[in-house]
């Protein structure tokens, strides 16, 4: 299997995309707890274009763009009284057409208890080879998956509904506020049945088969809020991330730190030690560079005493590591130097492909702040937008 | 046939063009589960958003049928009644 333990730049052997060719502009798409807005700008990246809202009032958790066939949209959205849907748009955003079965649990046999989905938090476009296959992570969770581009969605039940997959899951106790949330499904692109997806709380699982079988696959990573501090399951991977060209290469940010694992091997490797004592290494997102496995940033935030959630200390900074993880830099030009007290959602971070990669994230505060220099400086391209849940560049 | 009518908040009047009111006409006897199905089979999708995968009306959304609250789908709908779908309060 393929290393990249230096500095060379990745040439990739894997399935052309689009996502693969030279970009010639961005499009940052914008997901928040009122609506979603899309930003468009050239390969100048200077002057940003804003189109929004859509979907004004509606609970946005994610917005990705197809990018095998560079034109459509889906979103995952609910209101405050509304049930959850997905809508897809093949105009980017002009027009939105709602699925005709979103993402549901089976229903339960008569006198038992079933499921019912509150949101879908998480939609990942499926493998190349496969054009029409989305996946769809939700709370509660479960998995699900559309064949037809998202307009019908399926149950993986064997994920939903079989004993032993239900007791990985998180519970109340160990879920986010607003619900334990399947995320991060990840396809891996030299082979569509293999497949990644973590659980908050639950842990990292691996699927060869396409999704019929799963393992945990949490050894080395740390759950500390249990008696077990590296129990098999019940780790909180808040963003586990693929590096594109090195598919052997994983890191997730965690609950409990910043790891990192390079299968073959199945045990992860705690990369969040480098970082300064007073930030830690807790956060939620994390993103990598698109050529070169061995960069990658995060957004640390507080998760000390009674976990504030906020950019610890007020003084919010990305942190990147260029070595894998073994040390970091603060990079936080442009950001204010103090009294800063927003921070990261879990797919609130994306990142561009240009030569001298775009980063982009979206804060709990409204703001929308970009760097085009690799995060050595930063502005904000959006302002007094509600609560940002997911920032997808593309 | 049973007449129906119910009220349509709007919240959901993107299923039904804006209308404010739809008329329906079920088999009688007619249960509440069956104009939510009429009435996803005239403006689909629409049911989802107010009852969820098993069933139930969803936690936000308040059913009157003829000025009764209904607490699950198999509440009679009496011919000429009025079903009013609410969207409680909810969030900020």
């Amino acid at each position: 299997m393929a290393r990249n333990d230096g500095k060379t730049r990745i040439q990739s052997k894997l399935p052309a995309t689009r996502a693969n060719k030279k970009p010639r502009r961005v499009l940052i798409m914008v997901a928040t707890r009122k609506g979603a807005w899309l930003y468009h700008t050239d390969a100048t990246r200077k002057t940003w274009r804003a189109d929004g809202p859509h979907f004004l009032g509606h609970v946005l958790n994610h917005l990705v763009l197809d990018p095998r066939d560079g034109r459509t949209l889906l979103a995952a959205a609910k209101t405050g009284h509304l049930g959850p849907t997905v809508f897809r748009s093949t105009d980017f955003g002009r027009t939105w057409k709602e699925a005709a079965q979103s993402p549901a649990f089976a229903k339960a046999p008569s006198g038992e208890q079933g499921r019912a989905v509150d949101h879908t938090f998480w939609l990942t476009p499926g493998h190349p080879s496969q054009p029409g296959v989305w996946y769809a992570g939700t709370s509660p969770q479960g998995l699900f998956r559309s064949e037809d581009g998202g307009v019908n969605w399926s149950p993986f039940s064997m994920v939903n509904d079989d004993p032993q997959y239900r007791k990985w899951m998180g519970t109340v106790q160990d879920g986010t506020p607003d619900g334990p949330k399947l995320h991060s499904i990840i396809v891996d692109p030299r082979d569509p049945a293999h497949l990644y997806i973590g659980l908050s709380g639950g842990g990292v699982f691996e699927s060869t088969d396409a999704g019929s079988d799963w393992h945990p696959l949490n050894a080395g990573c740390l759950a500390t809020f249990f008696p077990d501090p590296e129990p098999e399951f019940g780790q909180d991977p808040h963003c586990v991330r693929m590096h594109p060209l090195n598919p052997d290469r994983l890191y997730q940010q965690n609950h409990c730190g910043i790891f990192r694992l390079d299968r073959p091997a199945t045990r992860w490797i705690d990369v969040g030690g480098g970082m300064p004592k007073a930030v830690g290494s807790i956060g939620f997102p994390v993103v990598l560079h698109p050529r070169d496995a061995d960069t990658l940033w995060v957004f640390p935030m507080d998760g000390s005493s009674v976990w504030p959630r906020t950019s610890p200390g007020g003084k919010p900074a990305v942190f990147r590591s260029t070595n894998g993880g073994r040390t970091w830099q603060r990079q936080a030009k442009g950001f204010p130097a103090a009294q800063g007290w927003w921070t990261v959602k879990r797919q609130a971070m994306s990142i561009d492909r240009f030569d001298g990669v775009g980063l982009y994230f979206g804060t709990t505060s409204g703001e929308v702040w970009a760097s085009r220099d690799e995060g050595a400086s930063w502005r904000p391209i959006a302002r007094h937008l509600p609560e940002i849940y997911a920032v997808e560049a593309a | 046939m049973s007449a129906v009518h119910v009220r349509i908040p709007g919240l959901l009047r993107s299923y039904t063009d804006g209308a404010e009111r739809v008329d329906l006409a079920l088999s009688a006897p007619a249960l509440l589960g069956d104009g939510l199905a009429e009435l996803d089979a005239r403006f689909p999708g629409l049911r989802f958003r107010v009852v969820d995968e098993q069933g139930k009306i969803r936690p936000h959304i308040k059913m009157f049928v003829n000025a009764v609250q209904a607490r699950d789908l198999a509440t009679p709908l009496p011919p000429g009644a009025e079903l009013m779908i609410v969207g409680a309060l909810s969030g900020g």
